[in-house]
């Protein structure tokens, strides 16, 4: 088992979300997060007054799936929260060591 | 403003038929009221009291940082309160009274608790209450405006003090110089509604403020930037409209001049928010929202002064110029020189007021659309005389502030200590949070 966590851009979150469903992903987390990568941040001026804003606003995403749904998963994410542009985010792959539906006890593939 | 009382036009079809009647005529001439200056007068009052409570408060609110949002709005409220009862209790007779041998300078003591103040009594074809309340709004307005220069870091004690201070020995004398019959109308200076009494003073009382209390902790390091434009356009939008009352009101009656007032005011500020709107897209790249909602501050405040003169052309290079003038001194002069004005009472204030004060001088001229400059005056010595008043103004303001500013600081001491600058003043001063979210 995997567990796949993306940081994506705000607006792409329906499109992602609908790509997951589409492969048959049945469950994922969304966190809002802050952070900054090769976009670095923005700059906002008030009268003159130039602020530099390190971190932006990203949707940080995080699936867990068994292992022959890995790329299937990443192929849709990469797909739909793609731009073109800097900013679009990255994915991370983690191995995952035990998953327990805390409603049955079930353990394992059965729980995803 | 025209001078309370003196020299207000019978309205000529009523003249008319009091010639027709001798003894009617000479028992009514001495005043009449008239219902339609009435009616509008009390709402001018409304209008301007709307500029400060809710307008200018929220306008400051959402420019400061969310936990000093409630310090501005409490600072504006009871500034309200607190100069509303001076002015009833000594500062309309200092100001509006003749003072006799001293009348360049003060007035006397002789309405002192608004003594004589009745129900009939008239200041020109309106009762002297609409009068006097009239000219309280603008004294509730103009220590409101110096609020933004040391927003964030006043004790709330000190502000009291020096703002009870300031009204009486700065504001009071310079509404008595140029509307009582002291030496700057003496001067034959143009200050129609208070270009000089209100946004010059206001403008150097703040700078001297600014300079006297400090920079705020962290500036311009840290970012301190508003916590919510949207209270500040908001805010804007109703010192707009509320500015009819204040320019268009200053006529003190119904009539043409009021009318041309209201017409020049909104073409003024129309310009200037547009103006600052377009320095800013190509200074900057990008139009703001705070950049066109200051712009149109800047151009009501350049307007101000000449809007009982200026024709509606004018008005538009009144608006440009002060809008061009405050944004320069706003966005670049206050950076490099470092002193921290908050809200930018100076930059706005004080600068397009000069702005305005000056060229008040140059479109109240008939050949540029103007009502026309008394007999004798050019241009040249009308826009001398300006000068003067600004002078005057500047120099007697800002002295005088200063002093009290420094008095106040040794005495009770005017900042916050550093803990509660950090912890913010509405929780410091006010024990309690703006948003409780």
């Amino acid at each position: 088992m995997k567990l796949v966590a993306a940081i994506i851009k705000p607006f792409k979150l329906d499109d992602v979300r609908e790509a997951l469903g589409d492969i048959g992903v049945s469950g994922i987390t969304v966190i809002e997060v802050k952070g900054f990568g090769r976009q670095k941040g923005h700059t906002e001026l008030y009268r003159g007054a130039e602020y530099v804003v390190d971190f932006l606003p990203k949707i940080k995403i995080e699936i867990a799936v068994d292992d022959d749904m890995v790329d299937k998963v990443i192929e849709a994410i990469s797909g739909a929260a793609r731009t073109g542009k800097i900013g679009d985010g990255k994915i991370f792959v983690f191995g995952l060591d035990q998953v327990i539906r805390i409603r049955t006890g079930e353990t394992g593939p059965d729980a995803l | 403003m025209k001078k309370s009382a003196v020299g207000r036009r019978m309205p000529s079809v009523l003249a008319g038929l009091l010639s027709l009647v001798p003894a009617l005529a000479l028992a009514q001439e001495e005043a009449v009221l008239n219902s339609g200056d009435t009616a509008w007068m009390i709402t001018a009052t409304a209008l301007v009291l709307f500029m400060t409570i809710p307008g200018l408060s929220l306008f400051y609110a959402g420019l400061v940082r969310s936990k000093n949002v409630l310090s501005v709005l409490m600072q504006c409220f009871a500034l309200t309160g607190l100069m509303s009862l001076v002015w009833a209790i000594y500062g309309y007779s200092l100001a509006a009274t003749d003072g006799g041998a001293l009348n360049q300078w003060i007035g006397s003591l002789d309405k002192l608790f608004l003594a004589g103040l009745t129900v009939d009594s008239l200041s020109g074809t309106i009762p002297e209450s609409v009068f006097m309340t009239f000219q309280m709004t603008f004294a509730v307005i103009t220590p409101a405006l110096i609020v933004g220069a040391f927003a964030e870091r006043m004790k709330f004690s000190a502000m009291i003090w020096f703002m009870t201070l300031w009204i009486t020995l700065v504001y009071v004398p310079i509404w008595h110089w140029v509307w009582g019959g002291g030496w700057i109308a003496d001067l034959g200076a143009l200050d129609f509604a208070g270009g000089t009494v209100v946004h010059i003073n206001a403008g150097v009382a703040a700078l001297m403020a600014a300079l006297v209390l400090g920079k705020r902790k962290g500036y311009p390091t840290t970012a301190m930037p508003p916590h919510n434009l949207g209270l500040t356009v908001i805010g804007a939008s109703m010192l707009w409209v509320g500015w009819f009352g204040f320019n268009a009101g200053s006529q003190l009656a119904a009539d043409g001049t009021a009318g041309m007032a209201m017409t020049v005011t909104q073409l003024a500020t129309a310009t200037a928010a547009l103006t600052w709107m377009f320095a800013e897209w190509m200074n900057h790249g990008k139009p703001s929202v705070l950049g066109i909602a200051t712009g149109a501050v800047a151009g009501l405040v350049a307007i101000t002064p000449a809007s009982g003169t200026a024709g509606p052309m004018g008005a538009i290079a009144i608006g440009f110029a002060g809008a061009v003038f405050a944004f320069i001194a706003s966005t670049k002069v206050k950076r490099a020189l470092g002193y921290d004005d908050s809200l930018d009472v100076w930059g706005v204030h004080g600068v397009a007021g000069i702005v305005g004060a000056i060229l008040t001088g140059v479109f109240a001229d008939a050949s540029l659309g103007g009502a026309g400059l008394a007999e004798g005056m050019t241009i040249g010595s009308q826009v001398w005389v300006q000068f003067i008043s600004v002078i005057g103004t500047l120099v007697y303001g800002g002295i005088v502030s200063f002093i009290l500013l420094k008095l106040i600081d040794l005495i009770i001491g005017l900042r916050v200590n550093e803990e509660q600058e950090t912890e913010g003043l509405d929780l410091a001063l006010h024990d309690e949070r703006g948003y409780i979210i």
